[in-house]
């Protein structure tokens, strides 16, 4: 009997004035991905504290991502540039204490980019798929 | 505490009943901690599933309610309207966007429901722990911007300005009318552009609450809807306007020519020079980057002639603060870069022109007073060519969108060179004909019927130069013959780009772009002419490219909605600010550095938020190391907590 193909769970932190809105857009568009993901809307992509990170670690995710606005385009002037050197550090700690720093991925998707959250869906579950469940922070049930 | 919140749960037609089992999704969500209440309805915003959800609190006590439904950006507001009817605080209500974010993007109905009651759970979670919030009030400054001054300027401006409110409008170059201005005719009329115009323009110069800004650049933009304060560059022109009478001695001593950008580079101007005759404001202007020195040493001549001594060489650039209420960008568009469209000759052969340049050459005002010539040898053109998607409708090369005024304007060209070359031939290339508009069908027929204007339906490959002529190769796809054209004259319907600086300036403005570089709308459909930014409006080929009558509706559509904002006395805003803990705050001062509003000081050794200041971006959140400020009903307990949610948890 084949083992039932193993399906990662993806916490997906969304700024809401970029990518969530291209999101919503990929919904409008009926552009198809991956149901592995869960969104949570965010004001600012600079909002998500590594604590967030390491918390959907910790209770379970497989994958996490951060997805803000380009950089220069941020609704709040900067938020997502601390974003960005912030993700440069959770990756880096990921990295040492274990965890692979593939799991975490930031990315950057505007309100007109459906097609490109779409496809950041499904790579990062291809990227997740071998990888087998994450059991480094997964607190024990 | 334990609230009793309700789940509607919404089946939108089938829109997400037809990939998530909605009557699923309310059974488990009814056995969720704190659920006191799940149901299904087929339209939840419709009256009646208000009603469902309004008797349900009532009913039941609800204190809290999530709608599982269409993205917030739709419905939030109606629910969060509802729930107020029903007597609890707006703020008890939550979306689970599980239309466009779930059952629109996936396929398999187990896994989407699965996810769909994952999303549910986690909004129960946040509004398990919301707070009740009251909107914060603020004044208004009830006066407005309108950047740019081509026709979409001027129409928002004049709008606004007869509704009584006083208005700033800037302009970049010398003088107000934009492109617009430099049109010979327009269609499908056939009325002069400048004639229809210039009276227009003259109202904005006498207007009373029109302060108008040329030769001024937007510096810097901040504050926030109701209270923006604008930074304006007003760059010298080193010519006094009050005292210029406008005799034009001064050019006839002007010893530098240089290329004339009003009529596209066709003829010269010289450094101090007017636009063109009905410029408003109506003065000379010094183009520093032409003019060899502003030291008498130099040259100094346009001074010595000028009699009511309006030339003053001290000028200096200034920055001029505005106060304004809210702001309308009507930055227009510019044509593809010349660079681009090597593959026809644009460029390399001074015989093939733009479209704008062809209106410079039709226009009675125009370097030729309306005589068609080549701008080689002034010969007149007996067989010109017009290629029509320039560089649009080329996602592989060029612009992926249709320019949209380009069938049109060929055209009113072709016809238009007719009416001066009795004895010419206008051809047409073209990929398809869209005139669809208000008589506009009827003009492309004219064009064809009373003007023999011959449309070949096909690309042209190459564009050469021989023996004086421009040899013009392209295949006609209804015959499938190759058509060969010994041409004089080759018109490029170039595609319109959104105008060079435009990304600078939204970057300032803080309002998106599309992929293509025009400002983005909030809604594609139903709010076309607001920005994502509150507060500021998108008026003209800025936004999209689009034909007079279009942008002159939009522009009043911007400026109505400029009008809804400045007619109050005071705006609310949103009551979901940053809140600090002064238990655990140690006045490290890291918040206060992070925030992009400077709303957060030191007070007392203490972080304290001004909420009229914060915008809720989190950002402060994020970088407290001692979790001692938070953003209201987003805080990172309710996060947390949400996280577990959407795990599964």
């Amino acid at each position: 009997m084949m083992a039932e193909e193993f399906e990662p769970k993806i916490v997906a932190f969304l700024c809401k004035w970029c990518s969530s809105a291209g999101s919503d857009l990929a919904g409008v568009s009926r552009m198809e991905y991956p149901p592995n993901v869960v969104p949570i809307q965010v004001m600012c992509s600079g909002s998500v504290s590594p604590l967030y990170i390491l918390s959907a670690f910790k209770k379970g995710a497989d994958g996490v991502l951060v997805s803000g606005c380009h950089p220069g385009d941020c609704h709040y002037i900067k938020g997502n540039f601390y974003a960005r050197r912030r993700i440069a550090l959770v990756k880096e700690l990921l990295e040492f204490i274990g965890l692979d720093p593939e799991r975490f991925q930031m990315s950057w998707v505007s309100a007109a980019e459906g097609v490109k959250y779409t496809q950041i869906i499904k790579d990062f579950v291809n990227v997740l798929k071998p990888m087998g469940p994450q059991t480094k922070l997964r607190r024990s049930q | 505490m334990t609230k009793k919140t309700g789940v509607f749960v919404c089946h939108c037609g089938i829109n997400i009943k037809g990939t998530v089992d909605v009557e699923k999704v309310a059974e488990k969500l009814a056995k969720h901690k704190g659920v006191e209440h799940a149901e299904d309805y087929v339209y939840m915003c419709s009256d009646p599933g208000q009603n469902k959800i309004i008797e349900a609190i009532k009913e039941k006590g609800l204190d809290s309610v999530v709608v599982a439904c269409c993205s917030p950006t739709l419905h939030e507001t109606t629910f969060r309207n509802a729930a107020k009817d029903a007597g609890i605080n707006e703020f008890q209500c939550e979306i689970a966007n599980i239309r466009e974010q779930c059952s629109w993007v996936h396929k398999d109905k187990e896994k989407a429901t699965e996810k769909a009651i994952k999303m549910s759970k986690s909004a129960v979670e946040r509004v398990q722990q919301n707070e009740s919030l009251e909107p914060i009030s603020i004044p208004i400054t009830r006066r407005a911007m309108v950047i740019g001054g081509g026709i979409a300027g001027i129409q928002a401006a004049l709008d606004i300005a007869n509704s009584g409110y006083e208005v700033v409008l800037v302009e970049r170059s010398p003088s107000i009318g934009g492109h617009m201005i430099q049109l010979s005719e327009t269609f499908p009329t056939l009325d002069c552009s400048q004639c229809i115009l210039t009276p227009k323009m003259v109202e904005v110069s006498k207007h009373p609450k029109i302060k108008l800004m040329n030769y001024s650049e937007v510096q810097e933009v901040s504050g926030y809807v109701g209270n923006f304060k604008v930074k304006i560059l007003k760059k010298p022109t080193y010519v006094d306007p009050e005292k210029c009478t406008l005799c034009d001695e001064c050019t006839k001593v002007c010893p530098v020519v240089v290329p004339d950008e009003f009529n596209f580079g066709l003829t010269g101007r010289r450094a101090i020079y007017i636009p063109f005759p009905q410029a408003i404001p109506a003065t000379f202007t010094l183009d520093i980057k032409a003019c060899p020195g502003l030291l008498p040493i130099a040259c100094g001549k346009c001074a010595d002639v000028c009699e009511p001594n309006a030339i003053d060489y001290d000028m200096k650039p200034e920055i001029i603060e505005e106060e304004v209420g809210t702001i309308v960008v009507a930055t227009g568009y510019d044509l593809y870069e010349k660079e681009n469209l090597a593959e026809y000759g644009y460029g390399k052969y001074p015989d093939v022109l733009d479209g704008l340049q062809f209106e410079r050459l039709l226009s009675a005002s125009g370097p030729t007073q309306g005589k068609i010539m080549r701008p080689s040898d002034h010969k007149e053109p007996k067989e010109v060519v017009f290629i029509q998607c320039a560089g649009s409708r080329d996602p592989e090369l060029h612009c992926a969108y249709c320019s949209k005024i380009c069938c049109m304007y060929t055209a009113k060209h072709a016809m238009l060179y007719k009416h001066h070359v009795h004895d010419g031939q206008a051809y047409i290339f073209y990929i398809d004909i869209r005139s669809g508009g208000k008589g506009y069908e009827e003009f492309v027929q004219r064009a064809v019927e009373e003007d023999d204007v011959l449309y070949l339906r096909g690309k042209v490959s190459k564009i050469f130069e021989e023996k004086g002529k421009i040899k013009v190769w392209g295949v006609d796809t209804l015959t499938g013959k190759d058509i060969e054209i010994d041409a004089d004259m080759v018109v490029l319907a170039t595609a319109m780009r959104p105008s060079v600086g435009a990304e600078e300036l939204a970057k300032k403005l803080k309002i998106a772009m599309d992929k293509d570089g025009f400002l983005a709308e909030a809604h594609p459909k139903l709010r076309p002419v607001e920005s994502v930014t509150s507060g500021m409006f998108l008026a003209g080929a800025a936004q999209a490219p689009k034909d007079i009558p279009e942008v002159v509706a939009q522009a009043s559509g911007a400026a109505a909605k400029a009008i809804a904002i400045l007619s109050q006395e005071r705006l609310f805003h949103s009551p979901n600010v940053a809140e600090v803990n002064l238990k655990l705050c140690t006045g490290c001062g890291m918040c206060v550095d992070v925030c992009p509003y400077e709303a957060i000081s030191l007070k007392d050794g203490k972080a304290e938020v001004n909420k009229v200041l914060c915008e809720s971006c989190g950002t402060c959140q994020a970088t407290c190391l001692r979790a001692a400020i938070s953003v209201k009903n987003l805080t990172p307990t309710q996060v947390h907590d949400m996280i577990e949610a959407s795990l599964g948890g």
